[in-house]
């Protein structure tokens, strides 16, 4: 080689990038169409129809549509953090994905404390929705905001617990390490070792990603459409994006952590992580077309007085059992 | 720990189990449904016809003897009672008097006796209903003393113009009484 050369990791790093751009864009296509399938079908009527062979062409024609229309900033708005919000909810995706195993090489990035970094850049969601609130000077978007704050904050404690309890059995936060510590078939998988742990952190994930039964910062019924009320185009097209990516990325992480990542019986691989993430897509998708909204005294009141203590005891004893057994 | 208080924690525990499987019954429904087949039907492609409680806008009952002719006895009830305007009711005029008829009157008021006019007959002449006005109320099927006004249950009356959705009654009876679809007293009519 010559004196002039780039780093192979450079190169990796911007394939995977471009990669995870073009993934988390086809993901939200699809997961939208599946979810108004699913919906439909729940409330036995077809969903969407019309555009393509069983509608399978409608969300192109919606985004296309999000991506035509213009960008209004309301009267009185702050500018700066209007227009940041939407960018700052959507670009941390992709620090997400970086540390994903997708199969046992498809990894952009090997990261040590993985996990880590996936639940550190996890917060930002809540500041984009917090200043999407404050910036949008709307009362539905304020007490939306004000919402999503108190609930995230809330539901990433359990969060983190459950993730810890597995993270303490294994000893690592490497994501690539702690699929290569679970076997291929699902005795073998942590969620056996740790049903609980699983259970909350699913809860959380629907939690965190403010998806109903917990959607209160959106709540139409009562806040229109909460923080993002006043945006339009690909502002709100970019929020939308990124509820969709972050629900990829919860069910992508409950894969790795506790279902075994790529690995699976017979043929390991990249179609076994896909499954994973898709089944428990659309067991996110279920409820949402079962409960009603919880009201916010019961969201929080279920997470301080159920899910936080379960969480600690799971990992009380699992610390405990580490160090005699 | 006192009795009362174990009693309230084991009523604690109980609602709050009995509450997690509700969950689980109420996902046991939805999965359910989920594998059932489809009631909604593709509309311009297809329509359905099985929805007898349907309260849509309002028709005109016939006679039991003739399925052309309304039970209605144009009193202009409807009219006055519906808050919308929607209807427009007139009268049939009596029927113009023949030659001989004219010739006996006139005997008669030359006599000094008292004329007496033919009657109009109890029948609207025209029976218009604007449905865009129309807010389904019911009040004018209340109000009907001859019973002769209904809700149907046909779904698919949408207009591209509002002028459109100005019904003639009585041309609506008399296609459905040529098309032997018309049945009489509180059965409704679909489409
Ligand atoms: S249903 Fe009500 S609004 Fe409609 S025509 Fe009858 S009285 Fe009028
Ligand atoms: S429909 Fe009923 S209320 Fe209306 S004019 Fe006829 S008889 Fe009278």
């Amino acid at each position: 080689m010559g004196s002039f050369s780039i780093p192979v990791e450079l190169i990796r790093i911007v394939v995977g990038v471009v990669a995870i751009a073009a993934f988390v864009a086809l993901n939200a296509i699809i997961l939208v169409y599946l979810e108004r399938k699913v919906a439909g079908h729940i409330q036995r009527r077809p969903g969407p129809f019309e555009v393509g062979p069983h509608g399978i062409l409608q969300t192109v024609a919606d985004a296309l549509k999000l991506v035509g229309k213009q960008l209004i900033k309301p009267a009185g708005a702050d500018a700066f953090l209007f227009w940041l919000a939407p960018v700052l909810g959507f670009l941390p995706i992709f620090l997400f994905f970086l540390p994903m195993p997708f199969g046992p090489v498809l990894t952009t990035l090997e990261v040590p404390l993985g996990l880590l970094l996936i639940l550190a850049f996890a917060g930002l969601n809540v500041l984009a929705i917090c200043i999407a609130g404050w910036g949008s000077n709307n009362k539905w978007s304020l007490l939306g905001a004000a919402r999503g704050v108190a609930q995230s904050v809330a539901y990433e404690i359990p969060l983190l617990l459950a993730l810890l309890a597995v993270v303490f059995m294994k000893g690592s936060m490497n994501l690539s390490k702690i699929i290569d510590s679970q076997g291929a078939w699902p005795w073998q998988w942590n969620i056996v070792l740790q049903p609980l742990a699983f259970l909350i952190y699913f809860i959380c994930a629907i939690a965190e990603t403010n998806r109903a039964p917990f959607d209160l910062p959106e709540a139409e019924s009562e806040l229109t459409a909460g923080f993002h009320t006043e945006y339009s185009g690909m502002g709100f097209g970019l929020f939308f994006l990124a509820e969709y990516a972050n629900m990829v990325v919860v069910c992508a992480v409950a894969t790795t952590v506790f279902l075994g990542g790529w690995k699976g019986p017979f043929f390991s691989g990249s179609w076994w992580f896909l499954a994973k993430v898709y089944l428990l897509l659309m067991l996110m998708f279920w409820p949402r077309w079962t409960y009603p909204r919880v009201r916010f005294d019961q969201l929080l009141n279920f997470n301080w007085k159920w899910l936080m203590p379960l969480a600690l005891a799971n990992l009380l004893v699992t610390a405990f059992i580490m160090k005699v057994g | 720990m006192d009795l009362g208080e174990l009693d309230a924690r084991k009523g604690f525990f109980k609602e709050t189990l009995a509450g997690l499987w509700s969950l689980v019954v109420g996902l046991k429904v939805t999965g359910k449904y989920f594998f059932r087949p489809q009631i909604t039907v593709h509309y311009p492609r297809r329509t359905v016809d099985n929805i007898p409680s349907f309260r849509g806008p309002i028709e005109l009952i016939s006679r039991e003897e003739d399925p052309a002719k309304p039970k209605c006895g144009a009193c202009s009830m409807c009219v006055s009672a519906c808050p919308s305007g929607c209807f427009t009711v007139t009268k049939k005029r009596p029927p113009a008097p023949t030659p001989e008829e004219i010739a006996e009157q006139k005997e008669k008021e030359a006599r000094g006796e008292k004329v007496k006019k033919k009657a109009a007959p109890k029948e609207p002449e025209r029976f218009l209903y604007d449905y865009s006005l129309c807010s389904l109320c019911g009040t004018c099927v209340e109000a009907c003393p001859s019973g002769a006004l209904r809700f149907s249950a046909s779904p698919y009356r949408a207009a591209f113009d509002r002028k459109e959705l100005v019904f003639d009654l009585l041309a609506d009876l008399a296609e459905r009484a040529r098309e032997d679809r018309n049945p009489p007293g509180t059965g409704k009519t679909t489409e």
